[in-house]
């Protein structure tokens, strides 16, 4: 009964040690920032189902509402989503430019070429 | 009146001043707009400070909306403090830039450039003088966001990776901060960091607020390079523009120390972090594997600024080692350390980036012989080596002695003999600069070196002056320091 009543728990953190694992055992660098990218939204589901709540509604007052979700989360994760674009954005940007100046994105040949020199 | 709103100007103006770089497109215009705001961010800090050890603690609500539902900018003397070392180094780390830059940094982007590191700036400043949780991971991204675009300008590819790879572990650390920061909110339903540590006793012992604490000091930990999660520090440091490491090396993770502190000490207090949590004995062993690892790879690099990257390393082992005593007198010297080394480090990598002026990497090899070619130079790196070291009459010696003094009250007298024992290893890599540069006769590429110009000399030199002057008239730091150790455990032990 727990398992069921905190799924969405359950969920965040497998998504946290999938997006983990990948950041760690790819090589290939866009391959680490979809890792990355799942690692940073297992948080906005932690978030998000933390300030729901089933049946609540967005928090307008009007007559007949009178169970709301908790919008501070939301907001919040409005925020780190801006947040998580910036990074993604970023790292594409740092991985055409290491393609330009190594001709490969992956980690090992970019290794093994700084060591030549 | 306008010093009712320092707090928020403190932050607003270097954020509002980077996107006018943006748009004036002009080298020159947008170095001395960076110059103007950031000389004004250490009157702002500077005023700051004063008025937080006259008058306390100085509560700002942001936008007039009350804490602890809005954000609330809240000084005390430690983040006032932290304000002051960051914008200083800011402001002399950006009267050097200018041929630095010149001449490390494609001319085209400049202005970029300049705009990239007021929004760091920003950032880190936001960091410090925040009082809400989640601002302090916007505020962090802010900073994080601009440093891998900094570091990534180096004239070096190997910066591209080294900026790839410190994004990649900043991300994992800032959002292990996010996930330690709603885990709080979760169990107390506040952001605001005062209110935070009023409502975290009732649920104190629960296990979302235990993990919370764990995720927040290995995020935390990552961004400010606790050994062994420091990985990507070298790398970054050996290969982002000069200008740019002493920046950093100053700056960011000192404020990472700084959220550690305001973490541990300000929201779960020190009687559950030193008391409960077998934490010191985790923050002792790796700072000491931290001081003597690091030390020894760094006495084998040849790459003068990686060596120097690695004893950055080793030198915020000290720092939290300082935290693991749970001593006033430790704690004072972690504060005191933050200052000392930034300012040391600060002042050693502004030196390295003017021997840069003349070789493409700053290498033992390549600096053979130089004392006598750029003596005001390499006498300063000489002197800023001593600090390193801790030999009295520099800075560093006046942190090493509380951080001893810390070991000594709590009966650990055996980590005073390794904290100087590894303050020995910090002799064998300084003498290896000096035996380069003074006891070798210069090589060809060095004979055709001249001094670096004035504009880079004075601000390299007052980092260096202030180092030996800290050390010797040490009321400033070790005075306020010694107020903020006190505020921090506040009865505690």
């Amino acid at each position: 009964m727990t398992f069921i009543a905190q799924f969405n728990y359950w969920v965040a953190m497998a998504l946290l040690a999938i997006g983990l694992y990948i950041v760690i055992a790819r090589g290939n660098l866009v391959k680490k920032l979809v890792g990355l990218a799942i690692f940073q939204t297992s948080v906005y589901l932690l978030y998000i189902s933390a300030g729901k709540i089933i049946g609540g509604t967005a928090p307008i007052i009007a007559q007949g509402l009178a169970v709301y979700s908790n919008p501070l989360p939301h907001v919040l994760i409005l925020t780190a989503i801006v947040v998580g674009v910036a990074t993604l954005a970023l790292g594409l940007a740092l991985v055409v430019r290491i393609k330009e100046a190594y001709g490969t994105i992956e980690e090992d040949d970019i290794h093994s070429q700084d060591e030549e020199r | 009146m306008i010093a009712q709103h320092f707090p928020a100007l403190q932050v607003v103006v270097p954020l509002m001043a980077a996107p006018l770089c943006v748009l004036l497109r002009n080298a020159r215009l947008a170095w001395a707009m960076a110059l103007a705001v950031s000389w004004a961010m250490v009157f702002v800090a500077g005023s700051l400070l004063a008025r937080v050890l006259q008058e306390g603690v100085i509560s700002y609500a942001l936008g007039s909306w009350e804490p602890p539902w809005g954000i609330e900018y809240r000084i005390d003397p430690l983040n006032a403090f932290v304000l002051v070392l960051v914008s200083l180094v800011g402001a002399l780390v950006i009267s050097y830039s200018r041929e630095s830059v010149d001449h490390e940094v494609r001319r085209e982007q400049h202005y970029l450039f300049y705009a990239a590191y007021l929004l760091c700036l920003a950032g880190l400043l936001g960091i410090a003088i925040t009082g809400d949780a989640f601002n302090v991971f916007v505020f962090l991204e802010i900073s994080s966001l601009s440093t891998y675009v900094l570091i990534a300008l180096g004239r070096d590819r190997r910066a591209l990776t080294a900026s790839y790879q410190y994004l990649i572990m900043g991300t994992i650390g800032a959002t292990f901060i996010v996930i330690g920061v709603g885990l709080l909110y979760l169990m107390t339903g506040t952001l605001n960091m005062h209110d935070l540590s009023q409502r975290l006793p009732a649920v104190e012992h629960t296990r979302p607020v235990l993990a919370a604490l764990a995720f927040l000091t290995v995020g935390i930990s990552l961004k400010l390079a606790l050994f062994p999660l420091h990985l990507w520090l070298p790398n970054a440091y050996a290969f982002a523009p000069s200008m740019v490491t002493a920046f950093l090396a100053a700056t960011a993770t000192k404020v990472a120390v700084y959220l550690l502190l305001r973490f541990f000490f300000t929201v779960f207090g020190a009687p559950l972090v030193l008391g409960e949590m077998p934490l010191p004995e985790i923050l002792l062993a790796l700072s000491l594997a931290a001081m003597f690892a690091m030390s020894i790879v760094a006495t084998f690099q040849d790459d003068v600024k990686r060596m120097l990257a690695y004893s950055s390393v080793a030198q915020i082992g000290y720092i939290t080692l300082g935290v693991s005593t749970g001593t006033a007198a430790g704690l004072t010297g972690t504060v005191v350390h933050l200052f000392n080394h930034g300012i040391t480090k600060g002042a050693l990598f502004l030196l390295l980036g003017c021997m840069a002026m003349g070789m493409k990497r700053v290498t033992l090899q390549h600096m053979r012989g130089i004392g006598r070619i750029m003596p005001v130079t390499t006498f300063g790196v000489v002197i800023g080596g001593l600090g390193l070291i801790g030999v009295p009459l520099t800075a560093g010696f006046v942190s090493k002695w509380y951080l001893v003094l810390g070991a000594l009250e709590r009966g650990w007298w055996w980590v005073a003999v390794l904290i100087l024992a590894s303050s020995l290893l910090a002799v064998v890599y300084v003498w290896r600069i000096v035996e380069a540069a003074y006891f070798k006769p210069p090589g060809e590429q060095v004979a055709r070196l001249r001094e670096a110009p004035l504009s880079m000399l004075v601000p390299a030199w007052a980092m260096i002056a202030a180092t030996v002057y800290f050390g010797v008239d040490t009321r400033f730091t070790a005075g306020v320091a010694a107020r903020v150790a006190e505020l921090l455990l506040g009865g505690f032990r």
